[in-house]
């Protein structure tokens, strides 16, 4: 076992995700089993090598910084589940 | 042939020469829709109002003679990418009630080339499968036949397209999600090169991996489809400024002098013996017409599902962290506290494959594992990278499978995550090059399901794939087989 279901609540926690201890412990065998399938990538020797973080790599995608028009506040809330026509509501924080 | 049954190409002509108007095509393709849908389950939210009006637009447009390249031509679009007005809800109950205030750069292109968009078509949620299953509003079937998965992520554009329910459709491939439900419905998917088309306002999964394309009913659409979509945006920092060439001025050129590679590792154990004969007949076609062929090696092949498999997780992770219940999406209104409505509301929102693979990637960048999973996987990214370059230094253009089976049945896999993941492993190289890849129809299982042809090139090479995927079409001419099956 690579993965226990504590470490999957753990991680879950971190995700801001909730997770049954049921859930947790499915969870746990199917990671167990991606993970050792992902183990393979230990075959090869990697040393030296440089991460790939795109394929693509555009250096300095720079841009003038200029004033454009966007949304406006009416727009940007207009999907906010709670909101009072200046803000997000959200509850409580401490 | 009924109006719904043409392609792009063909229909251009007949609106641009007013044999045909754009309401009355539009009300064919409705009334297609009206009729096979209820089999089909391809789309989300479907627009019929809005669609005529559009098309209205369009004809106004055509009598005046300044329609644009896609004028008065109907479109479905995956629901994954922004839609202004309309309900865009990637799949998932966590944005059932999201409607953006924006449009993608890519449907806006559509907009302004004259397409008239008929609605969103359904998808695994937030794009990630490979059988469409994952839609929390149902899955689309297989228009060829319906007990069987259409493939994913891009099921409902494949199966729209491939039911006569729209004329062309957009869609999105962070792993094989165009090429792979192209090939499982028997039309032509494009995933263009990394930075070819504008990522904005598409809903991210994997932000290195992710690329817009088309799906058609044919190769001279799909290049129809590129030409509008294609160029750099400066709202996508990582699109690329390179100049777009008319895709369709190569299609006609013959393919002589081409040298395409064939990838021994696409044709390892696991093959199905129909796609294997399938892909063989056609690459002795392409030899047949002016190509040469040459076995090739790409060495680390077996290690991309892997690699992307920690990848695409790990930066799903960090993207899908934007769903707290705050700005959009789903609420769950009975938390007191705003930790518990930001792990009430993303547990109850989202799906168990979302959820899966979130923690898959915060389990591989959390503390003390980023160097034996992301780090690692991030360079051995660098060596499938490699493999390609090496490559492409001798061929033009690498054909292969796109998937290493036909279509399944709905349900067969659905207890079994990592068999799914991979029937990936012929796909998933391109997006970790973020090279092109195309999918065109080559032959049918015997169960009369469509097996597809794979063509892949170096970067910003979609005009090769397009040729030589056009001179194998016309060879088989595989499309009038699409008719009228339902």
């Amino acid at each position: 076992m690579k993965i226990t279901p504590q470490e999957i609540a753990h991680v879950a926690s971190l995700a801001r995700l909730h997770m049954s201890q049921e859930e947790a412990g499915a969870m746990a065998q199917q990671l167990d089993e991606i993970l050792t399938y992902v183990a393979k990538l230990n075959e090869l020797d990697t040393e030296g090598i440089i991460p790939t973080t795109h394929a693509i790599s555009i250096v300095n995608a720079f841009r003038e910084d200029e004033v454009k028009p966007s949304l406006s506040r009416d727009e940007a809330l207009a999907n906010g589940p709670g909101q009072n026509g200046e803000a997000f509501v959200v509850p409580r924080v401490i | 042939m009924s109006l719904h049954g043409l392609t792009i190409h063909e229909l251009r002509e007949m609106l641009a020469q007013r044999q045909v108007s754009a309401v009355e095509l539009t009300r064919d393709v409705l009334h297609r829709i009206e009729k096979v849908e209820d089999k089909v389950k391809a789309y989300i939210t479907l627009d019929p109002e809005g669609a005529i009006e559009q098309a209205e637009a369009a004809d106004i447009k055509l009598k005046e003679g300044t329609g644009g390249p896609l004028c008065g031509i109907p479109l479905s679009i995956k629901d994954v990418l922004c839609t202004a007005g309309m309900p865009t809800t990637c799949g998932s109950r966590m944005l059932e009630n999201f409607i953006p205030p924006y449009n993608a750069t890519s449907v806006m292109k559509l907009k302004e080339a004259g397409g008239v968009l008929l609605g969103k078509v359904a998808m695994d949620e937030f794009a990630m499968g490979s059988t469409s299953e994952n839609c929390a509003f149902g899955p689309p079937k297989n228009p060829w036949n319906t007990e069987y998965i259409c493939g994913g992520s891009s099921g409902g554009s494949a199966a729209s397209v491939a039911a006569d329910e729209c004329i062309a459709s957009l869609g999105t491939d962070t792993g094989g999600s165009i090429r792979q439900p192209a090939s499982h419905c028997g039309v032509v998917g494009l995933k263009p090169t990394y930075g070819r088309v504008s990522r904005y306002g598409l809903v991210a999964f994997a932000s290195s991996l992710d690329q817009i394309g088309p799906l058609t009913k044919d190769v001279t659409d799909c290049a129809l489809m590129m030409n509008v979509i294609s160029g750099y945006d400066v709202k996508d920092s990582t699109s690329v400024n390179q100049q777009v060439p008319d895709f369709r001025k190569a299609l006609t050129e013959g393919l002589q002098g081409m040298k395409v590679g064939i990838p021994k590792e696409y044709f390892s154990k696991g093959l199905d013996p129909e796609v294997e004969k399938a892909v063989q007949q056609s690459i002795n076609i392409l030899r047949e017409i002016g190509a040469e062929t040459v076995e090739v090696s790409l060495p680390h092949t077996d290690y991309c599902v892997a690699v992307y498999y920690i990848i695409a997780p790990a930066e799903a992770s960090s993207n899908l962290a934007r769903y707290d219940g705050v700005r959009y999406g789903f609420r769950d209104k009975s938390s007191d506290t705003l930790l518990d409505m930001y792990k009430n509301s993303r547990s109850q929102g989202l799906g168990a494959e979302v959820k899966r693979r979130i923690i898959i990637g915060t389990y591989g960048l959390s503390s003390g594992y980023y160097d034996a999973y992301y780090k690692k996987a991030s360079q051995v990214r660098t060596l499938i990278t490699e493999d390609f370059k090496e490559v492409f230094k001798t061929c033009d253009l690498l054909a292969s499978p796109v998937t290493p089976t036909p279509a399944w049945k709905l349900g067969e896999k659905a207890d079994d995550p990592l068999s799914v993941y991979l029937s990936d492993i012929l796909t998933i190289s391109a997006n970790l090059a973020g090279i092109p890849g195309i999918s065109v129809p080559c032959g049918f299982s015997g169960a009369g399901l469509p097996i597809g042809l794979q063509i892949q090139g170096a970067h910003f090479q979609e005009e090769k794939l397009l040729k030589a995927a056009y001179n194998l079409e016309q060879r088989l001419n595989i499309s009038q087989l699409r008719t009228e099956y339902l």
